[in-house]
């Protein structure tokens, strides 16, 4: 019986406080055992609050962490599908950055005050949320973050973009965490240049981190669902995060 | 990759979404990540009207090189008709 509950877990949509007191959508899960666990802040890639984003989020419960997924178009359109939300965050241009902050710092002031918690909390995110888990770490007090090939952390978008996109690295110096970065050798946005270049500012910074960049892989190499599916490596990226996690948040 | 490239533009017409007919105020063309297209990379089109909603939408999502066919048949379609009507 005690062996038996040692993986059960709940999973479900709440509400909780996000940037300037609005309240949002979120999808929680954790393990059912007494803890102590770690928090994770999953941030939703550009496509959404979607049922790849959740399975996420239950993957990190499966593993003995408390985790949430904000979901970052609530306001643009509540209760919509997350096609359509995504579309209408994208057509107003985008998730602005002071809001993202807000809405993790909520998200992760949750995770921290449930009784299971350890106190631990940290954030990772997958494409646009690849740059927004930077930012969060750069702007609030973190134990990890995880940047999965988020672009525009280094260098600018193209000129004319609808989007409302600027590059961060020079926030480096307040990055509050250790920050694990995956990265596909063959993706563009970012180029393996702009990640190298992080990694020096980083480094020059003093800020511990690690970068991983796959061969044979490009963007988005983490979606199952996705041509760009990359098993090899997706699976070690899967092994990275939970030998970071379990360093920093675990316990 | 992410592009985050979006056109906007203002547009007057009418759309047929999950919900019947609506009529369109503007659309957003990108070359990004479709949702279900099974490519890596596909030229996207939103018809909306905000006014109505995020659900009042009308999506595509094309290879690159079925829009730029897509552009050409438009192109000639509007070419074609009668003088003065397009």
């Amino acid at each position: 019986m005690g062996h038996t509950m040692k993986d059960a877990m709940m999973a479900e949509a709440i509400s909780i406080t996000g940037h300037g007191g609005d309240r949002i959508e979120a999808y929680l899960a954790r393990p059912l055992g007494p803890g102590p666990y770690g928090g994770v802040v999953v941030i939703h890639h550009m496509p959404g609050y979607d049922e790849g984003s959740k399975e996420i989020t239950r993957k990190f419960a499966a593993h003995g962490y408390l985790a949430i997924c904000p979901n970052l178009h609530y306001r643009e359109a509540p209760g919509a599908s997350p096609d359509d939300a995504s579309a209408a965050s994208r057509a107003q241009g985008g998730v602005p950055d002071d809001r993202l902050v807000g809405d993790v710092a909520g998200a992760v002031a949750y995770l921290r005050a449930m009784p299971a918690s350890n106190g631990k909390a940290g954030t990772i995110g997958y494409c646009s949320g690849g740059r927004q888990s930077f930012l969060a770490a750069c702007s609030l007090a973190l134990d990890a973050a995880v940047d999965c090939y988020g672009a525009f952390v280094i260098g600018s978008p193209p000129e004319g973009m609808t989007l409302k996109v600027v590059p961060i690295a020079h926030l480096a110096r307040d990055l509050s965490c250790p920050l694990l970065g995956l990265f596909g050798a063959d993706d563009s946005y970012p180029a393996p240049d702009e990640v190298a270049e992080l990694d020096k500012i980083l480094t020059k910074a003093g800020k511990p981190h690690e970068f991983h960049i796959y061969a044979g892989a490009g963007h988005a190499f983490f979606a199952v669902n996705r041509p760009s599916y990359r098993p090899e490596a997706a699976t070690d990226g899967w092994q990275k995060i939970w030998d970071f996690y379990g360093r920093y948040l675990a316990g | 990759m992410c592009t985050y490239l979006t056109e906007k533009l203002a547009i007057e017409g009418s759309g047929k979404g999950a919900a019947g007919w609506f009529g369109l105020t503007e659309a957003t063309v990108y070359f990004d990540h479709p949702q279900h297209a099974r490519a890596d990379h596909t030229l996207n089109i939103d018809f909306l009207n905000p006014g109505q909603g995020p659900s009042a939408r009308v999506a595509v999502e094309l290879t690159a090189a079925s829009a730029r066919a897509l552009a050409a048949a438009i192109e000639s379609a509007l070419a074609s008709a009668p003088p003065g009507l397009a």
